[in-house]
């Protein structure tokens, strides 16, 4: 790998971040932890599962998804009633087997199905984009070993831009986790 | 170029003959024959040439084309004939709004008078004419269906000769040598028709027989009344006419007479008979009918009292009557009798011998009701004769070889005369065979020549009702298949300038002192009034007792189809699909037996109701007098017992699409000695073979119980109405609160259109239900889809069972649809197809329906109809202009129900609004309604306080079907009461319990 | 909601080693057999999807699927030529197999959903080999089931009147009808169970990228990977959404089957009209989902050898759930005729009564051994733990399910109130050939799945393992 000029703090072009690779979850859950209590902000760590503990590990804000589901789901409950309303009492009414125009307790199940159909819409779309996906291109799957991720390897990796960012630095702490495997990140 | 002059007539005729299909085989021989070479030379004679060195084909064409084209004013070769509408309208026709026209239909030779109604000179639907004695405005099936018969796609349409396309006048020219011949020898000239009424065919006929002294005249109607005929000659000593009057019947004894659905005048006894049945509030009496029948029948179906005999016990028992004494049954009707002298009718029917007919009118003298219920006039038939002797002797004449030359002049006698007659044979000796009929069927598959028969519709003409009223019948429309009357053909044959129908019958009326504004009110009345035969003095004497040997083994009853009749009309797909009065079957004829005769030869139980469930039964072998007969066997509760009913008139061979293969020939078993059948059958199940029946219900698999538990049917007698009038309020669930919906039920300010049917006067007769077809251009599905239970009746005659299977009381319910304010259908439709208009209607928008068929699932009365697949026929071209303008023709995948004529409403509502007024009550009437000959169905505004249905809805037997589901039907009924005698119950039953 | 209640991660498991040393018998059934490796459940399940050779049985049962799907498309030619007559339905008896197959399948695409929502919010972990497989058969279930009313009607090519959209006639669909209900519910289950799957899918479908070795496959699958990375960030958001989902779907498919019960319960025919229908209905639902989880998953695992992942707990478990629900569907059938009887209502009595003795008795009759008898082996454990008889179970109650559904439509119908409109009903060939054919578009699909995706969820599977343990310091001391 071609000598990288040093610098603290100064972000380096071609760099994405540097990357260490564990066999197993715990040293991962551990360095994510270290990282952190070691300064470092610009984390991201990747495991073939969910481990608990590690996204905050990596300093991740709670998460806005649910207030987003709970929006699409009112709204949804709310168009599937005036939807039902609109259509039978002001858009066309009709004597319907002697019924009043405005028989509310029928339109209940289309309201209620609007309702999830909504949030549910809202859920998966609303994960994908808070998780930026779909992503097809990302630096860390030039990391040759980066496939091992979706198997049994778990990485963490400190991006360049980390205002603490020192590339032999990082290199020497990550080196101090005892991962598997070390290496730089090109963008 | 030929010397001699172009026939042009006869080239018109030629070509003016051919239709459709015909064109190019016709057109070929055309060009091949002589009449076109000179009509072709002469008239294109720079062509000519080009022709004889042979063209190619286009340009043959086009020549073609433009001396068909001239052919074309063939139609104005017609003198002028004026026609007169029934109500006056402007000048000038208004599209859309039909004109009625009054004539008259023949049926059997007499007259019912019709109104018809003509949408821009188009035929389109059959009433009865108010004015009209035998009609009073009803009108039954055969009426209704008739307009089927004017655009049946299979009716002949060529004049035929030896089955090869000819023209009439080819015909008129082959009949002069036969003319001529008959002239000169005198014998051998012999004419066959049916019965006949009309005054001009009357006359006519007798010009012939004065022109050839030697020829005779024969008359034969399979389905005739031949028993009542002779019966009133042994009781009157001549051929007179009885004529019944029941509205001043209390008692009425039917000894195997069906006089409310069948006969010359049964639309006019209906009419009276239930003028005296009807309970209203503040009726105090009504009149009683017993019924001795052996095959259940319409009367026999509301009498108060039926006795199932064999016809075997009929003279007998009406014996017993007239010596006044015998079984309680007699005794019964006996002390009735007596008490009501001159208030009662004895009737014998139709198909009865002449000894029952002339033992019914002695009764009627012996109770004096001769003179007061019972009338006698001459006979409306011109010429009546021993219809049965007159053809044998015919066929005698045709054996020996004696007759030269035949015209029959309508009727299919090779298909229907007696069996032992073997007429076939005969037939095929006669020289010249001419025959004039509106098919061409089985005898004209036999005859040299063959005339295509005009419609009544058609033609000019004239007949006499069941009193002898005679009406002039004007044609709606020219002959749709450029047929022929049989007045043209005796025209034809006595020569003279004008053989037309018009300048016949015109001739005949004048000669007899018609004068021009005469002749017009006759046509626009549709009668001519005060031409009712007057009534004479006759005695009527009881023939001499005969001791017959009593019969053994089953006995046959021979009877004409009550949908088809002889067969005249299998080729009428509403008649073959309207549900048969009391078995309800379609398309097919079965013998009919009781349930013990059933058992008796080991059909029954279990195994039966299984099969009837599935719409199946068993085939069985009938031998009767050295002929084995296999027919599917059915099972009628009532039927009087070791006897069996066949009829007669299916089983067509060359009767068209719809009548071949219909049902089962039973000709065959038609003795001339035993017309109406006879003792010493035998009947045993066929090994084999289960056969499909397409019955519209089936009863043998309802228990009566839940009939009577659901309140379905609601009856009592006229004792407990009495005591009780409230007696039929209480359904399963006791009476209901006004509104018991959750919801607050809609005001309807301007109409609320309504309902009621009496089940009380209700025969059964289907008229209603043909009218119906008729109004709403309601297709016809197959005998398959029958089967498959996929009929499209909008309505329906529900008919229910009480008591023993031996002998039940039968109960008729008409079923349109409720029109219920709280429709069950509606709610559960997707895409609103189906909503209530302002004025109640819950009305179909057939373009809107996707056909989820969620509807009808939830219909409790499952009135709604499926179009399974594509049912109404959009191709034929024949059948369009026979179709109802006013109503929408179904597409496949639409559900259609009953909408109380709503098209006829709106003209009303229309017509009201124009004059700036509320639409008067009787205004609209329902095409059911307006058939129905016992008016036991009443339509109107509920909200008019005055109107006869909210007066028929606030009396006490008014009661709404299944109204424990709150579905508010605008249709109600009022429950069924009758009159029976006290002395024959048994003990008195619970008012208002219905089984 | 925290992660906390995600179900598996940290309960403590002995670790395989641990567990060699004790000796079998003391161990319960466990749902990962032991010596597995993330690396040996990765690279087991990949396998079955990546491996260049297809194998014989595969072939053959999708050969034979593809041509039920014929027969389907010859069937639905017929149907839209000829008009719904060439069915055996008529005027008493307006849904016939149409409706009874679309309930069937609709029923049976219930398991999916609820096992992968509500075994997930109870924390159900032997889910998780099944669930995956469960909602392929749930999607697969519904499309079959959507053939129905979509082509039921008198003139399918109206169908889209049913949907809400403005247009030139002014009409909008009657909401007050339990069809619309049925259009917005089963559509809106169909897209969440979609995209339920999917997500839970995603992850595995990087898996799959990562171990593919043709670059287009490896392209093909990319693509729906989305770019996944597995990344802490991903993981966190995703579990939120799939937690969301399983809450929602939760609700979502009781009301599925509850709306479907609508379209009976809301009509006022004896037979129908009840109102215990809904959770009759969902009961049944489940009961009928699981009995086919059951018939399909037994050949799949020995097909596969998938015995290390799908373990005899699981189908232990699925035993006792069709034993549960089987009950219940039977106390449903005991209370029609309490109902029946209690309420003297004599149209009520008589459809009873008609049931019973009437002329489908012997359907009836059949319907309480199938659902009612069959389901009772399942008190006893070795019939619990024995894969033929789970299997002859299931069946039993999958052709219970269906008699269900013909007892209750076309055994009502036919007599309801006037006994003059009675009638009977037959399904004709083009009735089965339908039926046939929905049930080869259902194999269809599912041999397709097998072969392309994962029957088992990868990454959950290695949250199994007792290597999946971690523990941030404070948590991990106790």
């Amino acid at each position: 790998m071609t000598a990288i000029p040093s610098g603290i703090g100064t972000p380096i072009t071609g760099l994405y971040g540097v990357i260490a690779e564990f066999s197993d979850a715990q040293s991962l859950l551990d360095g994510a932890t270290a990282a952190q209590e070691h300064g470092y902000t610009e984390l991201d760590a990747f495991s073939p599962f969910p481990i608990h503990g590690l996204a905050e590990a990596v300093g991740l804000p709670k998460t806005r998804l649910s207030l987003i589901v709970l929006v699409m789901g009112i709204l949804g409950g709310l168009g599937g009633f005036f939807m039902c309303w609109y259509a039978n009492v002001i858009a066309y009414p009709l004597n319907i087997g002697g019924k009043p125009h405005n028989s509310w307790p029928a339109w209940i199940p289309v309201t209620f199905e609007c309702a999830i159909l909504l949030a549910a819409l809202g859920t998966v779309f609303g994960m994908l984009a808070l998780n930026g996906l779909p992503m097809p291109y990302h630096p860390v799957f030039n990391v040759k070993r980066f496939d091992q991720a979706s198997r049994d390897k778990f990485f963490l990796v400190i991006q360049a831009r980390d205002p603490k960012f020192d590339l032999y630095q990082v290199r020497d702490f990550l080196d101090t986790l005892n991962p598997r495997e070390i290496t730089d990140v090109p963008w | 170029m030929s010397e001699r002059k172009l026939d042009f007539t006869k080239f018109r005729e030629r070509v003016g003959d051919l239709r459709g299909k015909e064109y190019w085989k016709s057109l070929e021989d055309l060009s091949r024959s002589d009449a076109f070479d000179e009509f072709f030379q002469s008239e294109f004679p720079q062509q000519a040439l080009a022709l004889e060195k042979g063209v190619d084909r286009r340009s043959f064409v086009k020549l073609m084309g433009a001396s068909v084209a001239m052919a074309g004013l063939t139609s104005c070769s017609r003198p002028s004939e004026t026609i007169v509408p029934y109500v006056n309208q402007p000048e000038n026709v208004i599209p859309g709004r039909p004109i009625f026209f009054a004539t008259a239909m023949p049926l059997a030779g007499y007259a019912r008078g019709v109104l018809v109604e003509s949408h821009m000179f188009r035929p389109t639907k059959i009433e009865g004419n108010p004015d009209h004695p035998s009609s009073l405005g009803a009108s039954d099936a055969f009426m209704q269906a008739s307009i089927l018969g004017l655009y049946d796609p299979d009716r002949s349409q060529v004049v035929r000769k030896k089955g090869e396309i000819s023209t009439w006048s080819e015909f008129v020219a082959a009949m002069q040598p036969v003319m001529a011949a008959a002239r000169s020898n005198g014998a051998g000239l012999r004419f066959l028709t049916q019965t006949v009424t009309s005054p001009t065919l009357g006359a006519q006929m007798q010009q012939l027989l004065a022109q050839f002294p030697g020829s005779r005249w024969h008359q034969w109607d399979a389905a005739g009344n031949h028993g009542a005929r002779e019966g009133a000659r042994l009781a009157f000593g001549s051929y007179v006419n009885p004529v019944y009057d029941f509205t001043k019947a209390n008692i009425v004894v039917s000894l195997g007479s069906d006089f409310l659905d069948e006969g010359a005048g049964h639309l006019r006894y209906a009419r009276d008979f239930s003028s005296r049945r009807r309970v209203r509030r503040g009726t105090t009496t009504m009149n009683r009918l017993y019924a001795i029948e052996s095959t259940p029948s319409s009367t026999g179906s509301i009498a108060d009292h039926r006795l199932p005999v064999k016809p075997s016990e009929m003279e007998s028992i009406a014996q017993q009557i007239l010596s006044g004494g015998g079984s309680a049954f007699v005794n019964a009707i006996v002390k009735d009798l007596g008490a009501n002298r001159g208030a009662a009718v004895i009737i014998a029917g139709e198909e009865q011998s002449p000894r029952l007919h002339a033992l019914a009118q002695a009764i009627n003298q012996a109770y004096g009701n001769m003179g007061a219920t019972v009338f006698v006039t001459d006979s409306p038939e011109p010429a009546p004769v021993n219809q049965l002797e007159s053809l044998r002797e015919l066929v005698r004449d045709m054996h020996a070889g004696v007759v030269q030359s035949l015209i029959v002049l309508g009727g299919n006698p090779l298909f229907d005369a007696p069996a032992d007659f073997a007429i076939e044979r005969a037939y095929n000796k006669v020289g010249f065979r001419a025959h004039l009929s509106p098919y061409y069927d089985e005898t004209s598959m036999l005859s040299h020549w063959h005339i295509p028969e005009t419609h009544y519709l058609e033609t000019w003409g004239d007949g006499r009702g069941h009193d002898g009223t005679v009406t002039i019948m004007q044609p709606l429309i020219a002959p749709l298949y450029n047929g022929r009357s049989a007045h043209e053909m005796l025209g034809s044959m006595l020569g003279g300038l004008d053989t037309s129908a018009y300048a016949a019958v015109r001739a005949h009326w004048f000669e007899r002192g018609a004068t021009e504004e005469g002749w017009r009110q006759w046509l626009h009345d549709g009668f001519v009034a005060g031409s009712a035969l007057p009534q004479r003095s006759a005695a009527a004497v009881a023939p001499t007792t005969d001791n017959r040997p009593p019969t053994t083994g089953i006995e046959i009853i021979l009877r004409p189809d009550p949908t088809i009749l002889d067969g005249r009309y299998a080729n009428n797909g509403w008649l073959q699909e309207l549900p048969k009065p009391q078995t309800k079957i379609t398309w097919d004829n079965v013998v009919l037996v009781g349930p013990h005769t059933a058992e008796g030869f080991g059909y029954g139980g279990k195994e039966r109701d299984a099969l009837v469930n599935e719409k199946k039964t068993r085939m069985a072998v009938v031998s009767y007098r050295g002929k084995d007969l296999r027919l599917p066997v059915w099972v009628v509760p009532g039927h009087a017992e070791g006897v069996a009913t066949i009829s007669y008139g299916y089983g067509r061979t060359q009767g068209g699409r719809i009548a071949n293969g219909a049902g089962f020939n039973t000709y065959p078993i038609r003795f001339s000695d035993a017309l109406t059948g006879g003792g010493g059958a035998q009947i045993r199940l066929a090994a084999e073979s289960l056969f499909p029946v397409a019955c519209t219900q089936e009863h043998q698999s309802i228990d009566p119980k839940v009939v009577g538990e659901r309140g379905i049917i609601r009856n009592g007698t006229f004792d407990e109405y009495l005591k009780n009038p409230e007696f039929a309020k209480h359904g399963p669930h006791g009476p209901l609160a006004e509104d018991d919906s959750m919801y607050p039920a809609y005001e309807y300010k301007n109409h609320a259109w309504a309902m009621s049917i009496d089940t009380s006067v209700c025969t059964g007769c289907n008229g209603c239900v043909m009218a119906c077809q008729s109004e709403n251009n309601i297709s016809i599905v197959g005998k398959e889809e029958v089967v498959r239970e996929r009929e499209m009746h909008w309505l329906r005659i529900d008919r229910y069972y009480k008591g023993s299977p031996e002998n039940p009381e039968v109960f008729h319910q008409p079923v349109p649809c409720m029109q219920c304010e709280n429709a069950p259908c509606e709610p559960v439709c997707p895409v609103e197809a189906t909503s209530h208009n302002e004025d109640g209607l819950n009305d179909m928008t057939y373009n809107r329906c996707v056909g989820t068929r969620y509807c009808s699932n939830n219909c409790p009365y499952k009135v709604r109809r499926f179009n399974f697949f594509h049912y109404a026929d959009y191709d034929t071209p024949a059948l369009k202009p026979m179709r109802n303008p006013d109503v929408t023709v179904r597409t496949r995948g639409v559900m259609e129900k009953c909408t109380y004529c709503v098209q006829r409403i709106n003209h009303a509502k229309i017509e009201a609004e124009k004059e700036n007024r509320k639409v008067r009550d009787g205004e609209v009437t329902t095409a059911c309604q307006q058939a129905c000959p016992t008016q036991a169905i009443v339509f109107g505004d509920k909200n008019d306080k005055n109107s006869l249905v909210a007066q028929l809805r606030a009396e006490p037997t008014n009661y709404a079907l299944l109204e424990e589901l709150n579905t508010k039907p605008r249709t109600t009924y009022l429950a069924t009461i009758r009159n029976p005698n006290p002395d024959l119950l048994p003990a008195a039953k619970p008012a208002g319990e219905a089984h | 909601m925290a992660i906390k209640d995600q179900t598996p991660l940290h309960e403590v498991r002995p670790t395989t080693q641990e567990l060699r040393m004790v000796p079998e018998r003391y161990l319960p059934t466990p749902v990962v057999e032991p010596g597995h490796s993330f690396a040996s459940i990765t690279d087991h399940i990949s396998t079955i999807v990546l491996r260049k050779k297809t194998p014989i049985g595969w072939l053959v049962g999708f050969t034979l699927a593809l041509f039920a799907v014929g027969l389907l498309t010859v069937s639905m030619t017929m149907l839209i030529g000829k008009g719904v007559g060439i069915w055996g339905i008529n005027h008493p008896v307006g849904w016939g197999m149409d409706i009874i197959n679309f309930v069937w399948w609709i029923g049976i695409g219930h398991a999916g959903t609820l096992i992968s929502a509500i075994l997930l919010l109870l924390r159900q972990e032997w889910r998780t080999s099944i669930n995956r497989f469960a909602e392929a058969m749930t999607l697969f279930a519904v499309a079959s089931a959507g053939l129905y009313p979509a082509l039921h009607t008198g003139r399918p090519w109206f169908d889209y009147w049913l949907f809400p959209y403005p247009n030139t006639m002014g009409l909008w669909p009657q909401f007050r009808s339990p069809l619309i209900w049925d259009v917005f519910a089963v559509s809106t289950y169909a897209t969440v169970s979609l995209m339920f799957w999917y997500v839970g899918l995603i992850p595995d479908l990087a898996t799959l990228r990562d171990r593919a070795t043709n670059i287009w496959i490896k392209r093909a699958y990319g693509a729906f990977a989305l770019g996944w990375r597995g990344s802490a960030k991903h993981w966190y958001r995703y579990e939120h959404a799939y937690l969301l989902l399983a809450g929602l779907s939760t609700p979502l498919v009781l009301s599925v089957h509850t709306i479907v019960s609508f379209d009976f319960a809301v009509a006022q025919l004896p037979g129908w009209h009840a109102t215990f229908f809904p959770p009759y209905f969902v009961a049944g639902a489940v009961f009928a989902g699981f009995a086919m989880v059951l018939t399909l998953a037994i050949p799949a695992r020995k097909f596969f050898r998938l015995e290390d992942f799908i373990t005899m707990k699981h189908l232990e478990n699925m035993g006792k759930i069709l034993l549960a629900t089987g009950m219940i569907v039977v106390y449903a059938y005991a209370m029609e005729w309490f109902y029946g009887l209690y309420s003297g209502n004599p149209f009520e009595t008589y459809m009873l009564k008609n049931r019973a003795t009437g002329p489908y008795w012997k359907m009836y009759i059949a319907l309480w051994v199938c659902n009612g008898l069959a389901p009772q082996l399942m008190w006893f454990k070795r019939f619990r733990t024995s894969t033929f008889w789970l299997f002859v179970v299931a069946m039993f109650v999958n052709v219970g399910m269906w008699l269900e559904r013909f007892v209750i439509i076309p055994a009502s119908l036919h007599r309801d109130f006037l006994p003059s409109s009675w009638g009977m009903y037959h399904g004709t060939i083009w009735d089965w050939s339908f039926f046939i054919g929905s049930i080869g578009l259902f194999f269809c699909l599912l041999f397709l799945f097998v072969r392309i995706l994962p029957m088992i969820s990868i990454f959950e599977m290695r949250t199994l393992l007792p290597e999946a343990q971690a523990h941030t310091e404070e948590e991990g001391a106790h």
